[in-house]
C-alpha cells in the first residue's frame, strides 16, 4: 500500500467513524442511565430524512441539522414515554423505532419527492462544506508532516464536532453534578432516589442527549458523507455503535478508539476486495462481520469482560 | 399491582385487539396525511389480498414466513428469551437448505423435503445456539449476541455465495437453480388433487403446510410435554423453577435450539418453495417480523397462526396498495413497527385503563 | 470530651425543647393488610429511640412514612415543634431526616466520595463540591470515629465501612435525625460496637436517632427510650432503664391466642439426617452460617426458631439443595452433596427430601400457572404423570390435583385455576399436598402458616403432625414463636448464623426462647 492510499483510506476512516461515534456517545449516556437504546439505528435513519429533506427544501444545510435533530429526539421521547414512563420493555421499544423509521422515511420521501423513497440530490449550501485546515495546503508538499495534515484536514465541521464530543461526554459524566447523577441511575437508581433526585428527570435527560447525537450521525450522513437520502441509508450504523459501545466498555476514550477501529475495517473494506495480512487473505465479508464478532468475543468475557450498567434494561419500582 | 387483574379473555383479545385497533388508526391517519383515502387503501388491501385466488396464494405465502419466524420468537419468549436473530438463523437455514439440495442428488421431492428441513433446522439451531450457549453460560445478554449474529450471518451467507455456491463466471451472488426433484410442490398442485382450482402464479407452497402442522406441534410441545412445562415454568418463575430441579442453563440452550431451528425452517418456503436457489437476502426481513407476529398472538401459537395470516395480508395487501396508488409498500414497515410499540412496548399504556374499566365495573 | 455538669446542661435544654420527632395517629393500609394503626410516638431531641418489633410488626412501613417512600393514610408529623409534610425524599432531607435502610442505597462502583455527595452538590461542576465533602469527610471521621477512604470504590469496602458511608451521607446533608433500619443484621459483633460507639458519639453532640431492630441487647445497650411494636400498633413505649429484655420480649410477642395442637408424645426413630460444619458466605461475603451442626431422626419434629435474618432461611436452602454451601450432611447414613452437580431440587427429592419453601410466591408455586400444573412442579418427571417418554398426562394430574385438594380441604377444589386466584391459606394448601403426599423421608418446611388464616393454620398444623406420626422427619423453620413450640418436639434456636442453644419443647417456653433469639447467651 502506497502512502497516498493509505493517506486516503485514514481520510475515509474519519468520515466514516463520525457517524459511528456520535451514535456511539449516543448510546453510551442513555445506557449510562440506565436505558438500554437498540433504536439508534433508526434514529440516524429518521435524522438522516428529515436533515436531507429539509436541507434540499430551505438549501441550508443547518435548517436541515436542526430538523434531523428534532425527528431524532421525538423518537427518543417515544423510547422514553415507553420505557420509562409506561416501564415497558425497552429491548422491544427499540425495535419499533427501528421499524418506525425504516418505514416512515420512505413513505414520506416518497410522498414528498416521489424519486423511489430518496431526496433529490443535495449541492451547493443545502450540504456540508468541507473546511480546511489553516495551511493545509502550504504544507501539502511538506514530507510525511504535509500528508498527515491533509488527512485530518478538509472534513465538515460535524467530524470535528463529532471527536470533539469525546472530551466533552467524558467530562459531562465525569466533571459535572449531572453526569454524577445518570451515571448513578444507571447503576442504582434507588441510590438517586433516595438522595432525592428524580429518577424519572434524568433518565428523560439522558435520551434526549441521545436523541440529540442521534440526529447529529443522521444529519452528517446525508448531508456530510452523502448528498442526500437514500433507503434504509444507515445501514447498520446504528448496531455497529452499539457494538462499539459495548467494545468500549461504555467508556468514552475507548468509545472513540473502537469507533476508529471500525471506521477503518469499513474504509478498508470499501478500497479492497481483500487484504492480506501474514499471508492470510482476509475476505471483505471478514472485515464486515468484524465488528460483530469482536463484540460477542468481549460479550463472552474470553477478553476482558464487559459489564453493562447495573440497572440497565429495567424500569425503576420505588420499593424500600 | 391493584391494576393488574384483568379477566383472562380480556388479556388474551381486548389488550392485543385495543393496540392493533391503535396501531391501524395511526397507520389511517398516516395515510391520510400524505393524502390518500384510508377507506380507500384498506378496500384496495383487501380486495388484493383476499379478493382472487393469486391474491390469497401470495397471502398464504407471506404467511407461512411469519409463522416460521413467530414461532421462533414465541417460543423463546415463553422462556423469556428475546430472540431477535431469526432473521440471521432463518437466513443461515437458507444455506442448510441449499447445501442439502444442490449436493445430494434426491430422487423424489418428499424425501428431498425431509434432508432440507433437517439441513434448514440443523443450520438454523446451530447459529441460535452459540448465543444461546453464551447467554447461559457466560451471561451474555441474548438480545445484543443475537442481533450480532444477524449481521454475521448477512456476511457469512456473502461469503458463502460469492465465493463457493455461485457458479462459474456469473457475476450474481446466488446459488444454481436446485435440480427438480427437489422442487417442492405448489399449493395449486395439492388443491388440484381435490379438484379445487387455484392460481399457479403465487409462490405458495407445501411448506404453508408444515408451517400450520408446525403451529400445533409446538402448541403440544409448550402445554402438552414435560420439556414445555420445563420451558413455560422456567419462563415464569425462575426461582420457582430452580426450586423445582429445573437448569435454567439447559432450558436456555434447549430454547434457543428450537427457536433456532423453527426460524431456520422458514428457508423451506423462501428458498427451496419460491427462488429455488439461494440468493443473497432472501429472508427480507421475515425474521423481524416474527417479532410483530409473536407480540400480537401473544406468544401462543395459535394467536401466531392468525398473527401471521394478518401480516401476510399486510404484505400482499401493501403490495397491491404500492402497485395502485402511491402509497409504497413500506407503509407496512410502519404498521408493523406501530404493532410492535403498541402489543410490546406501550403494553402497560393500553393495559392500565382496560383494567382500569374492568375494576370500575366490579366495583359496581 | 463531654463534661458531666455540660450534659446535664444539655439535656436541661432539650427537655424544655419541643421534642425532634413526634408522630400523631399514623395509619396506613395496604389494600385490606393494615400495616400501621393510629402510630404515636415523641422522640425527645438528643436521645436515641429504639423501636423493636418482629418481622412485620409495621416498623419499616412507619419509617418509610417518615422519609417520604409512602404517603400515611392518616395522621401527622412534627419534626421540632412544627407540622411538617413529607411527600418525597427531598422533603424529608430538608427536614433533617437521614435515612440509613437495611439494604444500602450505595452505587457500587462509586467511590465512598462519589456516594457522598451524590445529589447534595454544591454546584453544576464537581471539583468544589469534592473538594468541600473531601473536608468535611476528614472532619466527621476525627468527631465521630467515621474513617473511611473517601476514593475507595463502594464494592470493595466492607459491608460495616458500607453502613458508615450510609451514615455519612446523612451527616453530610446535615441530618438532625438519623434513622437505622436493622443496622446490625449485616455486621460482625465488633463492627456492630464499633457502630454503637459512633451512635453515641452522635447522641453527644445532639442528634437524634431512630433505631429500628429486633435485637433486644441492642436496645438495653444503646438506646434511651424504647417503643414496642407489634401487628401495626405500637404497644407499650419505656423508658429504657425501666424495662428489662424479659417484659421487651414478652411484649414483642404478645399473649397472642395459643394455639395449642393435639399431638402424642414423639417416637424419635433412627436418625435420618446428620449435619456437621455447615457453612455459607453469601455474594457479599457475609457469614450467614457459622459451621453449624445437628442432627434430625424419623419420627420427630425439630424446630428452627430465630428472628428472620439469622440464616434459617439460608439453612433451609442449603438443605433443599438450591444453594452450595460447606461441610458434610449425611442422609440415612449416605453422604448428601452440598455442592456440585447433585445439588440440586431434582437431587434431593430423588432422595425423598421435600421441600416447602418460605416464599411460596417466589419458589412453592408458578403463579399463572394452574393449579394442576403446580402439583406437578419439582415432580413433573413423577412416571406416573408422564405415560411416555414425550408426553405429559394432563388428565392423570388434574385426577391428582383433584384428589389432593380434597384431601386437603383446598376451597375452591378446582385444579384449573390458576395459583394466584387462590388465598394464602389455599395456595400454602397447594405446597404442603404437594410435598407431604410425596411421602418424604424428611419434610423441610419453611414459613408453613405465613399470610395463612386462623382456620388453615390448625389443618397445616395437623398435617405435619400426621407426616411426623407416619415416620417422617419434620424440619420446621418459623417465625412464629407459638408454632415452634406448639408443633415442635425439639427446638433448635439460631441467631446470627449460629445454633445458640437446644431445648426440648415441653422443657422451655416463650420467654427463654425468646432469649436465646435475642442473642442472649445464658437464659
Amino acid at each position: 500500500m502506497d502512502m497516498a492510499t493509505l493517506a486516503q483510506v485514514l481520510d475515509s476512516t474519519l468520515r466514516l467513524a463520525t457517524p459511528l461515534l456520535f451514535a456511539c456517545l449516543a448510546g453510551l449516556i442513555s445506557e449510562r442511565a440506565g436505558i438500554f437504546d437498540i433504536g439508534l439505528e433508526g434514529k440516524i435513519l429518521a435524522a438522516a430524512f428529515l436533515a436531507a429533506a429539509i436541507a434540499f427544501v430551505s438549501g441550508n444545510v443547518w435548517l436541515g441539522v436542526l430538523a434531523g435533530i428534532a425527528i431524532s429526539v421525538c423518537m427518543s421521547l417515544i423510547h422514553g414515554v415507553a420505557s420509562i414512563t409506561f416501564r415497558g420493555n425497552q429491548l422491544i421499544s427499540g425495535v419499533a423505532i427501528n421499524f418506525l423509521a425504516a418505514g416512515l422515511t420512505v413513505v414520506i420521501a416518497q410522498n414528498w419527492f416521489r424519486q423511489g423513497g430518496r431526496t433529490p440530490s443535495l449541492t451547493g449550501d443545502a450540504r456540508m462544506a468541507q473546511i480546511d485546515l489553516p495551511f493545509a495546503e502550504a504544507l501539502a508538499d511538506v514530507p510525511v508532516i504535509g500528508p498527515i495534515y491533509n488527512i485530518f484536514s478538509g472534513h465538515a465541521l460535524l467530524v470535528y464536532l463529532a471527536f470533539l464530543c469525546v472530551p466533552a461526554t467524558w467530562f459531562l459524566l465525569f466533571r459535572t453534578r449531572f453526569g454524577l447523577r445518570l451515571r448513578a441511575v444507571g447503576e442504582n437508581p434507588a441510590a438517586v432516589d433516595t438522595a432525592g433526585v428524580s429518577v424519572i428527570g434524568l433518565r428523560f435527560g439522558a435520551v434526549a442527549i441521545c436523541g440529540v447525537l442521534c440526529g447529529l450521525a443522521g444529519a452528517y450522513l446525508s448531508t456530510g458523507l452523502s448528498a442526500g437520502f437514500v433507503k434504509d441509508m444507515s445501514a447498520g450504523r446504528g448496531y455497529i455503535a452499539l457494538a462499539a459501545m459495548i467494545f468500549a466498555k461504555w467508556r468514552p476514550w475507548h468509545a472513540m478508539g473502537a469507533v476508529l477501529l471500525f471506521g477503518l475495517l469499513e474504509a478498508v473494506a470499501n478500497r479492497f476486495q481483500s487484504i492480506e495480512i501474514m499471508g492470510l487473505a482476509l475476505p471483505i465479508q471478514v472485515m464486515q462481520a468484524l465488528p460483530y464478532i469482536l463484540t460477542v468475543v468481549i460479550l463472552a468475557g474470553f477478553v476482558g469482560r464487559a459489564i453493562p450498567p447495573r440497572a440497565g434494561g429495567s424500569p425503576y419500582v420505588k420499593e424500600h | 399491582m391493584s391494576t393488574k387483574r384483568i379477566p383472562h379473555w380480556a388479556d388474551v383479545t381486548l389488550v392485543p385487539l385495543v393496540s392493533v385497533l391503535l396501531a391501524f388508526a395511526i397507520s389511517a391517519a398516516l395515510i391520510w396525511a400524505i393524502g390518500e383515502s384510508p377507506w380507500n387503501a384498506v378496500k384496495l388491501m383487501v380486495d388484493g389480498a383476499f379478493g382472487s385466488s393469486y391474491g390469497w396464494g401470495y397471502t398464504l405465502y407471506y404467511a407461512t414466513n411469519f409463522m416460521f419466524t413467530g414461532l421462533a420468537v414465541a417460543v423463546a419468549f415463553q422462556a423469556r428469551l428475546f430472540n431477535i436473530g431469526g432473521e440471521g438463523q432463518a437466513a443461515v437455514g437458507g444455506l442448510g437448505v441449499a447445501l442439502v439440495c444442490l449436493y445430494i442428488p434426491w430422487p423424489h421431492w418428499t424425501l428431498a423435503l425431509l434432508g432440507a428441513s433437517l439441513g434448514a433446522a440443523a443450520f438454523g439451531a446451530l447459529w441460535a445456539f452459540i448465543p444461546g450457549y453464551l447467554q447461559a453460560k457466560r451471561g451474555s445478554h441474548i438480545v445484543i449476541t443475537t442481533i450480532m449474529f444477524n449481521f454475521i450471518a448477512a456476511s457469512f451467507l456473502n461469503y458463502m455465495l460469492v465465493n463457493f455456491l455461485r457458479p462459474q463466471g456469473s457475476q450474481d451472488p446466488s446459488s444454481p437453480r436446485f435440480p427438480d426433484t427437489a422442487s417442492l410442490p405448489k399449493l395449486h398442485e395439492i388443491l388440484g388433487l381435490f379438484g379445487i382450482p387455484f392460481s399457479k402464479v403465487p409462490p405458495v407452497n407445501i411448506s404453508l403446510l408444515i408451517a400450520v402442522a408446525l403451529c400445533g406441534a409446538v402448541w403440544w410441545l409448550l402445554w402438552r410435554t414435560r420439556l414445555g412445562y420445563q420451558i413455560r415454568a422456567f419462563g415464569e418463575s425462575e426461582s420457582a423453577a430452580q426450586y423445582a430441579g429445573i437448569s435454567p442453563a439447559r432450558i436456555t440452550i434447549i430454547v434457543m435450539l428450537i427457536s433456532g431451528g423453527l426460524a431456520g425452517l422458514m428457508a423451506l418456503n423462501n428458498v427451496m418453495g419460491e427462488q429455488e436457489r439461494l440468493v443473497l437476502n432472501a429472508v427480507e426481513g421475515a425474521g423481524f417480523i416474527g417479532i410483530a407476529v409473536a407480540l400480537m398472538g401473544r406468544n401462543h401459537p395459535f394467536g401466531v397462526f392468525l398473527a401471521a395470516i394478518l401480516f401476510g395480508f399486510l404484505y400482499q395487501g401493501g403490495a397491491e396498495l404500492a402497485l395502485w396508488t402511491g402509497i409504497p409498500r413500506e407503509l407496512i414497515v410502519v404498521i408493523q413497527a406501530l404493532v410492535i410499540l403498541f402489543t410490546g412496548a406501550l403494553d402497560n399504556m393500553v393495559r392500565i385503563p382496560i383494567a382500569k374499566l374492568f375494576s370500575l365495573r366490579r366495583a359496581d | 470530651m463531654a463534661t458531666i455538669p455540660d450534659q446535664t446542661a444539655r439535656q436541661e435544654a432539650a427537655a424544655s425543647a419541643p421534642p425532634a420527632i413526634e408522630l400523631r395517629g399514623i395509619s396506613k393500609a395496604f389494600g385490606p393488610v393494615q400495616a400501621n394503626k393510629d402510630i404515636s410516638i415523641t422522640v425527645q431531641r438528643g436521645t436515641i429511640h429504639g423501636i423493636v418489633g418482629e418481622n412485620g410488626a409495621g416498623k419499616s412501613t412507619l419509617m418509610s412514612i417518615l422519609y417520604g417512600f409512602y404517603k400515611a393514610d392518616a395522621g401527622e408529623v412534627f419534626i421540632n415543634g412544627r407540622k411538617t409534610e413529607i411527600p418525597d425524599s427531598l422533603a424529608a432531607i430538608r427536614a433533617g431526616i437521614g435515612m440509613v435502610f437495611q439494604h444500602f442505597k450505595l452505587v457500587e462502583n462509586f467511590t465512598v466520595l462519589e456516594n457522598v455527595i451524590l445529589g447534595a452538590e454544591d454546584s453544576a461542576l464537581l471539583g468544589p463540591s469534592r473538594r468541600r465533602a473531601r473536608g468535611v469527610l476528614k472532619q466527621l471521621a476525627s468527631d465521630f470515629e467515621l474513617e473511611v477512604d473517601p476514593d475507595t470504590l463502594i464494592e470493595n469496602l466492607s459491608v460495616g465501612h458500607q453502613q458508615r458511608v450510609e451514615i455519612l451521607k446523612a451527616l453530610y446533608r446535615e441530618a438532625d435525625i438519623l434513622i437505622l433500619d436493622e443496622p446490625t443484621g449485616v455486621l460482625t459483633p465488633s463492627e456492630a460496637d464499633h457502630l454503637f460507639r459512633i451512635l453515641r458519639g452522635l447522641k453527644e453532640q445532639g442528634k437524634t436517632i431512630i433505631l429500628i431492630t429486633h435485637k433486644l441487647r441492642e436496645i438495653m445497650d444503646v438506646t434511651d427510650d424504647v417503643s414496642v411494636m407489634r401487628r401495626g400498633e405500637i404497644v407499650a413505649t419505656r423508658a429504657t432503664a425501666d424495662t428489662s429484655p424479659t417484659e421487651l420480649a414478652e411484649l414483642m410477642v404478645g399473649r397472642k391466642v395459643l394455639l395449642r395442637v393435639e399431638k402424642t408424645e414423639a417416637q424419635p426413630g433412627e436418625e435420618v439426617l446428620r449435619v456437621d460444619g455447615l457453612r455459607l458466605v453469601d455474594g457479599q461475603g457475609v457469614e450467614r452460617l457459622r459451621k453449624i451442626g445437628f442432627s434430625i431422626r424419623a419420627g420427630e419434629i425439630l424446630g428452627i426458631a430465630g428472628v428472620a435474618g439469622n440464616g434459617q432461611s439460608e439453612l433451609l436452602e442449603v438443605l433443599a439443595g438450591l444453594r452450595e454451601a460447606e461441610g458434610q450432611a449425611m442422609l440415612r447414613g449416605q453422604p448428601l452433596p452440598l455442592s456440585g452437580q447433585d445439588c440440586n431440587g431434582q437431587a434431593r427429592r430423588a432422595r425423598r427430601i421435600a421441600h416447602v419453601p418460605e416464599d411460596r410466591h417466589r419458589r412453592g408455586l408458578v403463579l399463572p400457572f394452574h393449579a394442576w400444573e403446580n402439583t406437578a412442579l419439582g415432580y413433573h418427571h413423577d412416571p406416573r404423570y408422564n405415560p411416555s417418554p414425550w408426553r405429559m398426562d394432563g388428565a392423570a394430574i388434574i385426577a391428582d390435583t383433584a384428589a389432593k385438594m380434597e384431601r386437603f380441604d383446598v376451597r375452591p377444589p378446582d385444579p384449573q385455576l390458576p395459583a394466584e386466584g387462590f388465598s394464602g391459606g389455599n395456595q400454602q394448601k397447594i405446597v404442603l399436598a404437594r410435598e407431604i403426599e410425596y411421602g418424604p423421608d424428611l419434610l423441610l418446611v419453611g414459613q408453613p402458616t405465613r399470610g395463612v388464616d386462623i382456620g388453615a393454620i390448625e389443618f397445616i398444623h395437623q398435617r405435619l403432625i400426621e407426616l411426623r406420626d407416619a415416620g417422617a422427619a419434620v424440619l420446621l423453620v418459623s417465625v412464629e414463636l407459638d408454632e415452634i413450640l406448639s408443633l415442635s418436639d425439639r427446638i433448635l434456636v439460631m441467631f446470627d448464623g449460629r445454633i445458640m442453644g437446644e431445648r426440648m419443647a415441653d422443657a422451655t417456653d416463650a420467654r427463654e426462647l425468646g432469649l436465646l433469639m435475642a442473642g442472649m447467651e445464658h437464659a
